[in-house]
């Protein structure tokens, strides 16, 4: 009873915003939608949450058909929009009240459900909605979609706009609703949070590049990546790409993420060939590939994705 | 924000009322005497007197008078021709020389009247004096007229314009906040939050109507009171019909806000669709020009006017004491009116975007 999503696909005005799109999400799962801004992931959202109607397709969640059961729906899913959509008006206290009115329960009879959030907030909760945090916003907009004890809870893009710390604390709380039986369906654009999903979908342009878990996307990456450093980045990342046997570089944080064309590649020539390029302090060294690499691995060669999957 | 919406329109009340007048006062009168006889200074005695003119200066000749008027000056000059009393006494007729500014047609012609009225009592007094031996067989015989005005005794513009001003405030208010209302959800993003909830449509519109709802049966009570101490109109009628009428009507112009809130993307929007319809509405309501006067198509398009029928139940209620079968046909259009207006707002409310 999770989330079925068969050949759903959506356009406005003639621009593709969803291209056929199918995937799973299993009971309980955490799944995550990755992508760049424009992926149209907050499209989907909004199918999914019965808010837009699809062009083709076919969708389910908690079991209730998209366009059949869509009362049904709104009364067992949470949704917390990208953009905070709470009322600035209302005290955090009375936002809450008033959600759980709305689904017709009370704040008491789901508390044990968001005590854990909603205990970081309470000292706060005369305070306006619009007069909070955006780390606070986030907790309050997750307290109030969890409040009628939602079966599948969708969020689209909570982390972005909050600093490191809130993410982090936020993806813990994400961890723990998990275990309540609460099927999650998270987007983000941020791959680092990728790795904290149990399965994640790569998705751009409309189109999913691949669904699995973030450990065998990172091992089906078909190449081996090397760390190279060296006194002047800008000069490193262009000699890099001047490279004749060059594949791919990325800048990824202090290094490039460098990989070859040839399958028997030699450290030793391309340190040779950065020297000749009068770079110092050269440093190549191999490394595990990340959701990054993988992702813009894909986004790269997007028909390759069934090839890169049997691999 | 609550304080704005009562204290605003009470000031609007108040200042409107007193300013909006349809009494042409303060005209600045000028004359030329080319006569300087007793008989044109006595005439000159009677502008003096009276309160609607300012009788500013008298001109030499007629061509500084024509540029006093061109610069706006003067807005009515007098010119007494020469031998005015010997054409009088021996003819016993003589012509004077009245020009007008019609810039404004509707004041020029009310000035006229008053020329006209100012002369004609001049008129009776120099005949009195005139009149020998001889001409009282011909006297004919002079009918006056007594008009009688009914509702309105001493013509009181503003017993006419306070209920039909606070119309107005309440109208534009409702529809100007249920207009901006679904529209600044939208704006903010909460209606995104609200529509994957359970909430009916029914439910959410309702909830939306009784606030300003609320607010707008406020608004008639304290501009009612104003109405009273401050203006002194009279209140013939049944109040409780007018609150009934009232709570009726109110719901046509939400519902019409609301329906233009459905349709619109931003407040910005949402206003200039209101302001337009407020302005074609207050204009065609018979407030500031009689609907009777109209052309023919467009006394037909006045059905359509919900204001035109509040300004007449207002004005029927409260200066003729009109009861419920006298309004009846008004409350039975209103209510059709209302029906109508809010079947569309929860029919265009859509929960999908």
């Amino acid at each position: 009873m999770g989330i079925t999503v068969s050949n759903i696909s959506k356009s406005y005005k003639g621009v593709k915003a969803l291209q056929d799109i199918s995937f799973e999400v299993k009971p309980n799962e955490l799944f995550g939608l990755i992508g760049p801004d424009g992926a149209g992931k907050t499209t989907l959202f909004r199918i999914l949450t019965t808010l837009l109607i699809a062009d083709k397709g076919q969708a389910s969640v908690a079991g209730f058909d998209v366009l059949k059961d869509f009362k049904d729906i709104r009364k067992h899913v949470g949704y917390m929009p990208g953009r905070f959509s709470l009322y600035q008006d209302l005290t955090v206290e009375e936002n809450l009240e008033f959600f759980a009115t709305i689904f017709g329960t009370t704040i008491e009879e789901n508390y044990d459900l968001i005590k854990d959030i909603y205990v970081q907030i309470e000292p706060f909760k005369d305070r306006r909605a619009g007069k909070l945090s955006g780390g606070m916003k986030q907790k309050l907009a997750l307290s109030c979609a969890l409040i009628h004890k939602p079966k599948v809870l969708f969020l689209d893009e909570p982390t972005t706009g909050v600093d490191p710390v809130s993410r982090k604390e936020f993806w813990d709380m994400l961890k723990r609703l998990q275990q309540k039986n609460i099927t999650i369906l998270v987007s983000t654009p941020y791959m680092d949070e990728a790795a904290l999903c149990d399965r994640i979908a790569l998705i751009q342009d409309g189109q999913i590049l691949q669904i699995d878990t973030p450990e065998a996307i990172v091992k089906q990456y078909p190449k081996t990546i090397y760390n190279v450093s060296a006194n002047n980045m800008y000069q490193l990342i262009n000699s890099l790409k001047d490279y004749q046997y060059q594949h791919s570089v990325y800048p990824f944080g202090e290094f490039v993420h460098y990989t070859d064309v040839r399958n028997d590649f030699k450290i030793n020539d391309l340190k040779m060939y950065l020297e000749a390029e009068k770079l110092l302090n050269i440093k190549i060294e191999k490394t595990q590939a990340t959701i990054e690499d993988s992702f813009m691995e894909l986004a790269k060669y997007p028909n390759r994705t069934c090839k890169l999957s049997k691999t | 924000m609550l304080p704005i919406i009562f204290v605003l329109p009470l000031l609007q009340l108040i200042i409107l009322s007193n300013a909006a007048t349809f009494e042409v006062k303060n005209i600045k009168f000028a004359y030329i005497d080319n006569d300087h006889s007793a008989s044109s200074r006595a005439l000159i005695d009677k502008f003096e007197a009276s309160t609607y003119f300012d009788v500013l200066t008298v001109f030499p000749s007629e061509t500084q008078a024509s540029s006093a008027m061109l610069k706006g000056e003067v807005d009515v000059f007098l010119e007494i021709p020469s031998h005015f009393e010997r054409d009088l006494q021996k003819n016993k007729t003589a012509s004077l020389g009245v020009t007008i500014n019609a810039i404004d047609g509707a004041a020029a012609g009310v000035e006229n009247v008053y020329v006209t009225q100012i002369v004609q009592s001049y008129n009776k007094q120099i005949k009195t004096d005139l009149m020998q031996v001889s001409d009282a067989q011909i006297q004919p015989v002079t009918i006056t007229s007594i008009p009688l005005f009914w509702y309105n005794e001493t013509l009181n513009y503003k017993t006419f314009m306070v209920p039909g001003i606070l119309v107005l405030l309440v109208t534009m208010i409702t529809l100007f906040l249920s207009g901006m209302n679904i529209v600044r959800e939208k704006e903010i993003g909460t209606l995104e939050q609200i529509n994957v909830t359970p909430i009916k449509k029914s439910q959410f519109i309702i909830g939306k109507l009784f606030p300003f709802w609320v607010i707008g049966m406020g608004l008639l009570t304290i501009g009612l009171i104003i109405a009273k101490l401050i203006f002194n109109v009279p209140m013939i009628g049944d109040l409780l019909l007018m609150y009934f009428y009232t709570s009726i009507y109110i719901l046509v112009i939400l519902g019409m806000g609301l329906f233009i809130s459905n349709f619109t993307d931003t407040q910005q929007q949402a206003m200039f669709i209101a302001w337009f319809f407020t302005v074609i509405f207050i204009l065609m309501s018979g407030l500031f020009t009689p609907i009777e006067s109209m052309p023919g198509w467009a006394q037909t398009l006045t059905e359509f006017n919900p204001i035109k029928y509040f300004v007449e139940v207002m004005r029927m209620v409260m200066l003729k004491g009109s009861g419920f079968v006298d309004i009846l046909p008004q409350l039975v259009k209103t209510l059709v009116y209302a029906i109508i207006m809010n079947g569309l707002a929860v029919w265009s409310y859509k929960k999908t975007t």
